[in-house]
């Protein structure tokens, strides 16, 4: 038992940080063609708004939830002291899951029923949505059954994640957790993993530098002014367009 | 004044003979890809008609280009920051295959491997997305000469303002015309497509103003396909990327014209350099609705003048674009003489291909005539139209041609004219006087005072209207295209630093782009 918890608590993890950082990375250096939304919208568009908005919108608020446990415990904690706090806080995470699991499942209907869908769907994508509405499904059952997570995601998952990322891996607390939230656990690391294999890259190229850049790019492949300045060395101006 | 140079164009339709030689030439160059099929970077509609993709011009369903705020500040009709941003799960105004059409070939081996039998065989079309058979709905250009159809010509976003009698008037069965609209990406100063990119992928390159989509920044998605207005770029379902025109940068680095250019049989376009004041474009594309292409104009520079000549310079153009400049057929036409208009200027995106709107069907007339003598000429067998009517090209009642036109010159506003049909008509009367200057020289049958003084009325003088003359009728290759050289040593480092790639295996992609998972 130990063998299996060590493998999937603290070996799973690493392989799956490691997978991700190091695939991800390199996809985005040696094949950055492939990063890409993939949208399929361009074939079909009703079905896709009650698939993308719920699930896309869901899902950020879930990963933004998650990411607030794990960095910022003591305040989730600190407002969860107030029972009603608390309520709204699980009550809007459970309706945004819901949300999620929603949308998801419309996508999925859509990806296959569709034909022209169909087309420009990969394996990847199919294994990546089951995977996604495995963990959608087993987080509402946590949710819903070891309440109440957003207390003790903090008190328990966040120091295992810490320890995780300190090198300094400590899982006892995690060994004894009920089966479905271990699940929850290992889908999760599961995801974290195949990202570089899959469509999901694309969260990683949101473009919120959009924010800040001015709406219209030129690009001079050279400083016009030094390229034919004589006394300037040629090779250290490098083509601004790649 | 920041001076910079574009290479522009300029598309006479009157012209176009409607061919799609040129449509054909960019694809087989181009778009001749998986995913890219029913990408037209080069189409040729028939006007009126409903265009492609269907009713494009119509901004209250496709949103593009750009819109003037209370503020008199700019904003993209369809995203900008914010929206643009949360819009990107789901864009509402995305075109749609159907919009365009769903591409398709033929099962040509049946025609060969189908066994005998009493029926010929037939080569089904069959779905170049889903490899099924398909019933073919619609095409590139499925309005083809179809001008007067309830279907395409009458649901012409271009009629809207027209009243229901001048539009009965256009589509009576005597008086249908119609003309050829070719279009491309018009490269414009201040790109609704560019603005739109969330990722910052598509942008103008300084040297020659050329818009391009780099393709391994771009993550699909899909606000360009909105925001440009002539809908030009477009999303390539196969590789979830957009792509567009790229004015065949590869054949103008090497000093050939785009392919389209090239081919094109009818001879109706020119290729040149435009020097402008890149200061002004935000002043100009926010000008009030009847300033908007005078101020369009106004950024274009003189490329004798001094002043631009040094300022130029000072910005690092080399003497050889300006020479370009200089000689460039579609400054000619657009500064000279004032010829070319742009299409749709209220769109805002300042476009840099310029139109000669077309003389032809507005001039043609019919009228009654008595065929008597002639028909006693005929010999028996000959065909003989019935009626008395005559396809009149007269030049009587000279000017009142354009305004009793079979060719409302309102609808030719709103395509060229922000919907002033002054500016319209002043091109179209320079071509009447030009060509009643070269009949009264070449056939002689008008009057040398008549023509003159119709020269006079707009202010051409008979060499200029030789000129025209020359440019519209006679212009040889290198006259149509003045293609700056892309300075050969330094055409390679637009792509890529050559240093970079020493020892290496080559240059650009090195990977095949395919679709990712
Ligand atoms: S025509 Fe469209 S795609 Fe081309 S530069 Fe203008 S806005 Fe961009
Ligand atoms: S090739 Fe020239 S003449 Fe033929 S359709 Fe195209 S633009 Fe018109």
């Amino acid at each position: 038992m130990t063998a299996y918890n060590n493998f999937f608590f603290i070996g799973l993890p690493y392989i799956a940080f490691v997978i991700f950082f190091v695939g991800s990375i390199y996809r985005y250096r040696s094949r950055k063609f492939t990063y890409s939304s993939l949208s399929s919208q361009f074939f079909e568009t009703r079905k896709l708004y009650w698939g993308s908005l719920p699930f896309h919108w869901g899902i950020v608020f879930l990963f933004f939830g998650h990411l607030t446990a794990f960095s910022l415990p003591e305040s989730v904690l600190l407002w969860n002291q107030h029972p009603a706090r608390l309520a709204v806080l699980e009550i809007s995470a459970f309706v945004f899951a819901l949300l999620t699991l929603v949308g998801l499942s419309n996508l999925f209907y859509r990806r296959m029923t569709n034909p022209k869908v169909r087309i420009v769907t990969s394996t990847m994508d199919i294994i990546l949505e089951i995977l996604l509405l495995i963990q959608i499904i087993l987080g509402l059952w946590v949710a819903y059954g070891y309440r109440w997570g957003s207390s003790w995601f903090s008190i328990i998952l966040t120091p295992y994640l810490h320890s995780i990322f300190l090198f300094e891996p400590k899982a006892d607390a995690v060994f004894a957790l009920p089966l479905a939230i271990q699940l929850h656990i290992i889908t999760g690391f599961l995801i974290i993993m195949i990202v570089p294999f899959t469509r999901l890259v694309h969260f990683l190229v949101y473009p919120l530098s959009y924010l800040w850049r001015p709406y219209q790019k030129v690009i001079w492949n050279w400083d016009r002014k030094k390229i034919r300045n004589a006394s300037s060395p040629w090779t250290i101006f490098k083509p601004k367009n790649n | 004044m920041n001076v910079r140079s574009q290479i522009s164009m300029l598309f006479h339709l009157d012209k176009c003979i409607g061919c799609h030689t040129c449509s054909i030439a960019c694809k087989n160059i181009w778009t001749d890809r998986k995913g890219a099929e029913y990408m037209w970077w080069n189409n040729v509609e028939t006007k009126p008609g409903t265009g492609y993709p269907t009713k494009w011009e119509d901004q209250s369903i496709y949103k593009g280009g750009w819109k003037k705020n209370n503020d008199e500040k700019l904003s993209l009709k369809s995203s900008g920051k914010l929206k643009g941003l949360t819009n990107i799960f789901h864009n509402p105004h995305l075109p749609l295959m159907e919009d365009y059409y769903e591409p398709w070939t033929y099962k040509y081996l049946d025609l060969i491997e189908s066994p005998q039998q009493d029926d010929q065989p037939t080569a089904r079309p069959i779905s170049l997305v889903t490899g099924k058979p398909i019933d073919i709905k619609a095409g590139p250009n499925w309005d083809d000469d179809l001008s007067g159809t309830p279907e395409y010509a009458r649901k012409d976003p271009n009629l809207e303002n027209l009243s229901p009698a001048e539009q009965e008037a256009m589509f009576q069965l005597e008086k249908m015309a119609m003309f050829y609209l070719p279009r491309i990406c018009n490269h414009c100063l201040n790109p609704a497509c560019v603005a739109s990119c969330p990722s910052g992928a598509i942008y103008k390159r300084g040297e020659d103003g050329i818009v391009l989509i780099n393709q391994n920044v771009c993550r699909g998605w899909r606000m360009c396909v909105t925001a440009c207005p002539y809908k030009k770029s477009y999303y390539n379902w196969h590789t979830g990327k957009s792509e567009k025109c790229v004015l065949c940068y590869p054949r103008l680095e090497a000093g050939y014209a785009p392919a389209c250019m090239h081919s094109c049989v009818g001879r109706i376009r020119y290729l040149g350099v435009l020097l402008y004041d890149a200061d002004k474009i935000e002043e100009a594309a926010s000008a009030p609705e009847d300033q908007l292409i005078a101020r369009h104009l106004d950024i274009i520079l003189d490329p004798f003048d001094e002043e631009v000549i040094q300022k130029a310079k000072e910005n690092g153009i080399a003497d050889s674009t300006i020479k370009a400049a200089q000689n460039s057929p579609v400054y000619k036409f657009v500064k000279v003489w004032g010829m070319g208009l742009p299409l749709h200027p209220e769109f805002r995106t300042l476009p840099m291909l310029f139109y000669v709107p077309p003389l032809l069907p507005v001039m043609a007339m019919l009228s009654e005539t008595d065929h008597k003598e002639q028909a006693g000429k005929l010999d028996p067998i000959a065909k003989f139209w019935e009626r008395s009517t005559l396809y009149d090209t007269s030049i009587d009642s000279f000017w009142g041609t354009i305004d009793k036109a079979r060719f409302p010159i309102k609808y030719m506003a709103n395509l060229f004219g922000c919907g002033d049909e002054e500016i319209v008509k002043d091109v179209l009367k320079k071509q009447l006087a030009v060509r009643a200057h070269r009949r009264n020289t070449t056939v002689g049958d008008i009057k040398k005072e008549f023509s003159e003084k119709i020269l006079n009325d707009v202010h051409l003088s008979a060499e200029i209207a030789d000129d025209i003359y020359y440019l519209t009728s006679l212009a040889k290759f290198d006259d149509r295209f003045v293609i700056p050289p892309a300075h050969r040593e330094e055409a390679l480092e637009m792509i890529e630093n050559t240093a970079d790639t020493k020892g290496s295996t080559g240059f650009g992609f090195k990977e095949t782009p395919a679709r990712g998972l």
